[in-house]
């Protein structure tokens, strides 16, 4: 059954708190939105309400880290990623910590509060920092266990999560792996290497594609660092043609990350970028501003079709 | 448990022998920061060589006090501590910001004994609270210091902290403010007037205790007390002075940052009766 990301992510956590005593959960007044209330309810005593202090959350988290706890630091991506970052830099990544960064409304998931909410950068300033693994669910069951992988290793993990319901995509029980991409739909003429909610999309599209005879294939690259280099040369070799699509903006996230895959690799495959066209978004109703920004299946198809033509 | 006169003649000496050896380093890689290593010199010392419940033997042990050091470029006076506890070579000195060397500028977490990267200010004090939560959480009795520049307290994130650590009753954190009055382009009063910085710390709930940052026994006094005061955080400002030592780089914020020359370095060593 299709579930908001959020959902899951905050009865994972409680749940693996059951049987881990050193997981504790901190957040920045937003934990009714964030779902890590469902960890708070669960175990009162491992969870900090830091208030409205990202910074402080984050920092608190590095030294929780540096005495054994597994701390996982939960508030809106946008603020996480920007108001959090010079401590995810200078403590939690310099000093290779333990901490778990919890990104609750990727994209523009958190569509009416504007752009001011919207987090579009945050792959880019994460992916930035050494030492930080990236990963990035696109339904249930591989948001179940993007968060055990972040128990169950060390070092610095972000989730990149959504306040959006996404349809199931994995069947229970799937086995992922860091570092790793998934082909979810195969196909011959151009591959869409897609994260999130635009996995989604991009099968939408690749269904559309379809019945005008183009073969689609989809990779859903839900470990964004490390990256699956192995699947993206062979996918460009396989197809010929590129589609990167995401919730975020061209610059600087899964986009630029495939790119410079390619760039080293000397493959020369037309490659065309789905995601915000580095500019400030608005205020609106999600689907509409998917539509608007062209992040959607249609925005996936027409950049299939264009990048067929440079093919 | 108050210091005994000999400790305190040691720890004196220790604090010589500290000052001269920061700045022979400073001098030597012609790059660091003389003023706030030599300000901070006796907060350090007292806690590094007496007080700290640490062994360089056992340094994993869960149950070890911990110290961040939030105003990194003082990383010189905590790395010479560090040596003189065995964390380092004797000879660590020596490589001070140079390439290849486990002394970083400011310190990093990768160096033996140094507990929390540092170097952007104001961090500090938030990292030194999550070891004080983590380690209740453990059970453990062990007590974190976090030592701060006065200027750093032009950072907002000190003051989230400042506000956040009372309502964890976190008794087990000290925080203590290296009160020199100077910063990089200026006095405090200059850049950015501080006020009554122990009334600000008191607003927050902070059991707060002023002493002379210089006077080993009035510190190990106000050490004890924060030791002994149960339920909230205690931070002491530690009113000292910038250059601490050397007659021409105290309260001089010339000397914050700035590359010791040789006729300096020579009058400087001299006024501190020469290296061990």
């Amino acid at each position: 059954m299709a579930k908001q990301l959020r959902e899951v992510y905050g009865s994972v956590l409680a749940e693996l708190g059951d049987s881990n005593p050193d997981i504790v959960v901190l957040d920045a007044d937003l934990s009714g939105s964030t779902k890590s209330k469902l960890f708070a309810e669960k175990h009162p005593d491992r969870f900090f309400n830091m208030g409205i202090a990202e910074s402080n959350m984050v920092s608190t988290a590095a030294g929780l880290a540096s005495v054994g706890k597994i701390p996982f630091v939960n508030t809106f991506t946008v603020f996480l990623t920007t108001l959090g970052l010079i401590a995810a830099r200078g403590q939690v990544c310099y000093g290779n910590l333990n901490v778990k960064f919890g990104g609750a409304y990727c994209g523009m998931s958190d569509a009416l509060d504007g752009a001011s909410h919207h987090a579009l950068e945050d792959i880019a300033n994460m992916r930035s920092l050494p030492n930080m693994r990236i990963l990035v669910p696109s339904d249930e069951t591989s948001t179940r266990w993007a968060t055990k992988w972040a128990v169950d290793n060390d070092g610095p993990v972000y989730l990149r999560l959504s306040r959006d319901v996404y349809p199931d995509l994995y069947p229970a029980g799937t086995q992922f792996e860091l570092g790793k991409g998934a082909v979810v739909r195969d196909g011959t003429d151009v591959t869409v290497i897609a994260c999130g909610l635009l996995v989604h999309k991009a099968m939408e599209a690749a269904e559309e594609l379809a019945k005008n005879g183009i073969s689609v294939r989809v990779v859903d690259m839900y470990s964004i660092k490390p990256i699956d280099t192995a699947l993206i040369e062979r996918c460009a070799r396989e197809t010929g043609a590129i589609v990167t699509a995401e919730e975020h903006n061209i610059y600087g996230g899964l986009g630029s990350a495939v790119a410079e895959v390619l760039a080293h690799a000397g493959i020369g495959a037309p490659t065309e970028f789905v995601g915000v066209q580095d500019t400030f978004t608005e205020s609106g109703k999600y689907s509409e501003l998917l539509a608007k920004y062209g992040i959607d299946a249609a925005g996936v198809k027409a950049a299939v079709e264009k990048v067929l033509k440079r093919k | 448990m108050s210091l005994s006169k000999e400790r305190e003649a040691r720890l004196k000496e220790l604090c010589r022998v500290f000052r001269a050896d920061v700045l022979t380093a400073i001098h030597g890689v012609q790059s660091g920061h003389p003023g706030g290593s030599l300000s901070v010199c006796e907060i350090l010392t007292l806690l590094y060589q007496e007080r700290m419940h640490i062994d360089a033997n056992k340094a994993d042990d869960p149950n070890r006090d911990r110290l961040v050091l939030s105003k990194g470029h003082a990383a010189p006076m905590l790395y010479r501590n560090l040596i003189e506890k065995g964390y380092l070579p004797q000879d660590a000195m020596a490589s001070l910001r140079k390439t290849n060397s486990e002394l970083q500028g400011h310190p990093a977490r990768h160096t033996p004994g140094v507990e929390m990267p540092a170097g952007p200010l104001g961090l500090g004090l938030a990292a030194a609270q999550g070891m004080a939560l983590g380690l209740k959480l453990n059970g453990s009795g062990a007590r974190v210091y976090a030592v701060l520049g006065d200027g750093e307290t032009n950072e907002g994130a000190v003051w989230e902290a400042a506000m956040s650590a009372p309502k964890f009753a976190l008794d087990n954190l000290c925080a203590i403010v290296d009160y020199n009055k100077v910063q990089l382009d200026g006095t405090t009063d200059e850049v950015m007037p501080l006020r009554d910085l122990a009334a600000k710390w008191r607003a927050f709930g902070w059991n707060v205790i002023e002493c002379d940052g210089h006077d080993l026994m009035a510190l190990d006094a106000a050490l004890d007390t924060a030791e002994q005061t149960k339920g909230v955080p205690t931070v002491i400002v530690a009113h000292t002075v910038k250059g601490k030592g050397v007659s021409f780089m105290e309260g001089k914020s010339a000397w914050h940052g700035k590359a010791i020359d040789d006729e300096s370095f020579a009058k400087a060593l001299e006024e501190l009766g020469g290296a061990k």
